[in-house]
């Protein structure tokens, strides 16, 4: 399958090589050209280099043809932002979302985006290895943060 | 009647924006990430209009009330941080009015696609005068009306243009739409089913924004 992963950080990277190790057929978005080092020196994937929220960046890694998009930067906003733009604009159905913010995580949750908060999977890995316990779906490390009150 | 309004980013925009505020005697809060930046608009604006703080941080929105905020403007220079400022006020915290600044001209359609109706474009403004002045018979939007459900346009005709020689009532506009201004030899004039166009008259229409196309081709169809 086709997919496209924006942002060649050590996740982005980590998993654009076990994907195309799979022989799925990868691009990966960065604006920064060190970044790319990560994908080690024979790195079998198409790179397009450009800002993730510039609508022609997104148009040159065809993103409308692809199958899967990972939002997968260090900035939550701009992670959102290139998720939403990608979903509506470009009509990719599966979208992940890299939110490091716990808050917003949830928040964009409950506005249907599927969000990735690492924070929360680590505590709940942590806390599950802790008991001995087995490691469960996504969803059930997603407690709901420090209620906000309204 | 004065508003509770709470300014996102401490920039020159913001600034500006936040001082006018203040002096129309509303009650406004400005949310600036940077804290030496913060601290020397609060010199600046005074201490109770700043508060040093991330505006997409959904605790410091918590407590600077984006809740009973009347209005929330995002002015940051960047448009990810506008989106997502003023996605959360409306959906967190239900603030009526949120109105965001845009520097990528092509985030505009993306905004108004996510649900943020009021956005404000520097770079499309400056670009659409710089545009009006190279191209005629073209359509350019001015501004929008009702949440963008209602486009604002003007355009100067060319002697190559199919309207000139015309009248009014001779052209057949899309549904909804109305031509309500005409631009002539320095003048304004008001516009009726005799007026008749002329070469460089300036035209203002409304027209819904979804049949903004459909105008489009009306101006723009020339004689070859």
């Amino acid at each position: 399958m086709k997919v496209v992963i924006l942002g060649c950080g050590r996740s982005g990277a980590s998993l654009a090589l076990q994907l195309a190790s799979m022989d799925h057929s990868v691009t990966v978005i960065d604006r920064n050209p060190e970044s790319l080092r990560r994908l080690g020196k024979t790195f079998p994937c198409r790179i397009v280099l450009g800002n993730g929220l510039d609508l022609d960046t997104l148009a040159k890694a065809e993103v409308n043809e692809s199958d899967a998009f990972f939002a997968m930067t260090r900035g939550d906003n701009t992670n959102i932002m290139a998720a939403q733009i990608v979903k509506r604009n470009f009509g990719v159905e599966r979208v992940a979302v890299k939110v490091a913010d716990p808050l917003r995580a949830e928040a964009y949750r409950k506005l249907g985006l599927f969000t990735i908060n690492a924070a929360a999977l680590l505590a709940g890995m942590c806390r599950d290895w802790f008991l001995g316990a087995e490691f469960k779906p996504i969803d059930a490390y997603n407690v709901d943060v420090a209620e906000v009150e309204r | 009647m004065s508003m509770y309004i709470i300014v996102v980013g401490g920039g020159n925009v913001g600034v500006q924006l936040t001082k006018r505020l203040i002096a129309r005697g509303h009650e406004v809060l400005m949310l600036e990430k940077d804290s030496r930046q913060a601290q020397k608009l609060g010199n600046l604006l005074g201490e109770k209009h700043i508060m040093h703080g991330d505006g997409c941080d959904i605790l410091t929105q918590k407590e600077a009330g984006f809740k009973r905020a009347d209005i929330v403007v995002s002015v940051t220079g960047e448009d990810e941080d506008n989106l997502i400022c003023c996605q959360l006020a409306k959906e967190v915290w239900s603030v009526n009015r949120v109105v965001a600044r845009v520097n990528d001209p092509a985030h505009e359609a993306v905004f108004r696609e996510i649900g943020i109706d009021d956005t404000v474009s520097a770079t499309g403004i400056i670009f659409s005068l710089i545009d009006q002045q190279i191209a005629s018979d073209e359509l350019i939007p001015v501004g929008h009306l009702h949440k963008g459900h209602v486009e604002i346009v003007e355009s100067v005709l060319s002697d190559r243009s199919r309207l000139v020689g015309k009248a009014v009532r001779d052209i057949t506009l899309p549904q909804g739409s109305f031509i309500v201004y005409l631009f002539r030899d320095g003048n304004g004039m008001q516009v009726n089913g005799d007026t008749e166009f002329r070469t460089d008259d300036m035209v203002v229409a409304m027209v819904p924004s979804a049949r903004a196309e459909e105008l489009r081709t009306v101006f723009t169809d020339v004689n070859a």
